[in-house]
């Protein structure tokens, strides 16, 4: 990526705008949350203000904000580790100890991720209703556990996949069985592959709003749900739904930022590298 | 596949203990819980079903695909579906090629910027699509509106005149990083060789674009399609926060009509009938993804 002449700053200054036009809608939201009501409802639009804490602080404040984002937490993290522990010993057998079926059962995996989700909302809605699972957290949570089964398995693979099999070898000589190799072999020099794993499957299902808006209300509303109360009347509380808007996507943002290469190798299955 | 061969690692294939317990549960919680509610779908989708009437159930035959197929709303819903990914695809597939362009060069906070440019993707649909629609796109108060009589112009109400136009904007917004970064990846893997060469033959910086830097990028572009098309057939948060598929149909797509029709009319029918639609629709684009991916899977061996 070095290149020796100098770059064009012409493009140089295309590319800032670029970057300042793209994140700018953010930007608004994020200033919009340190206003207040009324700075925030105004003609013209006030771009130097006061910046108060009164309006993040109503948010919060606001109906059972903590427990939604507790909902979000539980969705997410807990989805991920499940699908952690679902997807290591999969991705092991495969990278490790490929059949004549492996490629096949890999194709097989992304292809449930290719299903669109109205394709099963209706059956799995109706099993909700009849299990009595409907807005509940951790029923929602086996949901997202499913949908990013398939995003995590491929990710862990492409990485097992550079992991010398001499390794796996190695300890098999010392006498170890597979489910020794799988924890004291191979976990120890995973932490990279699991940790861009679980990035990416955190953020989508933090994201992740056709599901929650089906299947959860008052009770199980991860953030997703809780912000989109903001559609009806109450989106003119720009001040609030800034704040309370800014609040939900903060976290994931930064895993984001921090995720940016795992992202393309998990979201295209390896297609581009 | 059959050259690449001698290349295969010694991966111990033949004395491999059984693996079955390693891989099976997560392929029995996959088919527990996309297989056996598809096939579900389909049974549905022979049924008459409403759950307002849970007595009135039975075999109907393709009444259901009939009722569905001679109802204009399922072609103003799938028109309205192709037109929004369509759009969306042209829209982040340019700009994020020429975003990609710009990206590729070295300059000074060249990475601060481009965390800049792909947050949107981080973004919750939710909230993107509330913040355009009440903080720039707001007929009185937006943004843009204020922009638009500060030029002496007529303020737009965005949504209601340009629904469709609007949810365009608004999801291309989120998906031009996603097209922008799988981009700049693909170019990142073009041989500088290739691009010195060009230059030392006289090219110029459009001919340098045109005849290396897009052909390398075809492959890269279409699984930049591809994959955009998957996800963006199944648009929901971004319809349902904004213009809950309205005024009249016009933002209507096959996921929320399906949406409408078995959470509304509690129709589990139809609604079914429409589901087994779209997974056809999404089957098609995905045969092409998963051949394409399976290639490299026999690539990467090597």
């Amino acid at each position: 990526m070095t290149t020796s002449k100098r770059p064009r700053w012409e493009l140089t200054v295309l590319a800032y705008i670029a970057a300042f036009l793209m994140f700018f809608p953010i930007l608004w939201m994020f200033l919009t949350g340190f206003k207040t009501e009324a700075d925030a409802f105004v003609l013209p639009p006030k771009f130097f203000f006061t910046p108060t804490l009164e309006s993040i602080h109503a948010a919060l404040s606001r109906s059972d904000y903590g427990g939604h984002f507790m909902n979000s937490v539980i969705s997410a993290v807990g989805s991920t580790l499940l699908a952690l522990i679902l997807s290591i010993p999969a991705a092991f057998s495969m990278a490790f100890y490929p059949t004549k079926r492996t490629n096949g059962t890999l194709l097989w995996i992304i292809s449930t991720k290719m299903m669109p989700p109205v394709g099963v909302i209706i059956p799995v809605y109706l099993i909700f209703l009849r299990l009595h699972w409907l807005d509940n957290i951790w029923a929602l949570m086996l949901m997202y556990t499913v949908m990013n089964m398939p995003v995590v398995i491929w990710t862990l693979y492409a990485y097992f996949r550079d992991i010398p099999a001499e390794m796996m070898e190695a300890a098999r000589v010392d006498g170890a069985n597979t489910f020794q190799e799988l924890v004291n072999v191979l976990l120890p020099v995973s932490g990279p592959a699991i940790a861009s794993a679980a990035l990416l499957s955190i953020i989508l299902a933090w994201n992740e709003a056709f599901w929650s808006l089906n299947l959860t209300s008052a009770h199980a509303a991860p953030l997703s749900v809780y912000v989109s109360s903001f559609k009806t009347a109450e989106g003119l509380y720009w001040a609030k739904m800034s704040a309370a808007s800014m609040i939900a996507i903060l976290p994931v943002m930064v895993m984001g930022w921090l995720a940016q290469r795992q992202l393309v190798r998990g979201l295209t299955f390896g297609a581009i590298k | 596949m059959t050259t690449n061969l001698p290349r295969t690692p010694a991966r111990p294939k033949a004395r491999g203990p059984n693996t079955l317990w390693l891989l099976g549960p997560a392929l029995l919680v996959l088919i527990v819980w996309t297989q056996i509610p598809f096939l579900l779908s389909i049974y549905y989708s022979f049924q008459r079903y409403n759950l307002l009437y849970p007595n009135r159930r039975g075999f109907v035959g393709f009444n259901n695909f009939v009722s569905l197929l001679t109802d204009p709303i399922f072609w103003t819903s799938l028109w309205n579906t192709l037109v929004l990914v369509g759009s969306v695809l042209a829209v982040t597939v340019i700009i994020g090629l020429f975003l990609a362009v710009l990206f590729y060069q070295e300059f000074p906070g060249r990475a601060l910027a481009r965390t800049l440019v792909i947050s949107p993707f981080f973004v919750m649909p939710v909230v993107s699509a509330l913040v355009w629609k009440n903080m720039l796109m707001h007929p009185v108060f937006g943004l843009f509106a204020w922009i638009a009589t500060s030029f002496g112009l007529k303020p737009v109400d965005w949504l209601a005149q340009f629904p469709m136009g609007s949810i365009i904007t608004i999801v291309s917004w989120q998906w031009i990083p996603f097209a922008m970064l799988l981009t700049l990846t693909g170019l990142q893997s073009l041989s500088k060789e290739q691009l010195e060469a060009a230059k030392i033959d006289g090219a110029n910086a459009w001919q340098e674009f045109r005849f290396i830097i897009v052909p390398h990028l075809a492959q890269t572009l279409s699984v930049v399609i591809m994959l955009e098309t998957i996800f963006l057939l199944t648009i929901f948060a971004e319809i349902y926060a904004t213009t809950s598929g309205g005024p009249g149909l016009s933002t209507t797509t096959l996921p929320y009509l399906i949406y409408l029709k078995g959470f509304t009319d509690t129709n589990i029918g139809i609604a079914s009938a429409g589901a087994v639609f779209a997974v056809i629709l999404a089957n098609i684009v995905a045969t092409f993804v998963l051949r394409l991916i399976g290639r490299n899977l026999q690539g990467s061996r090597t």
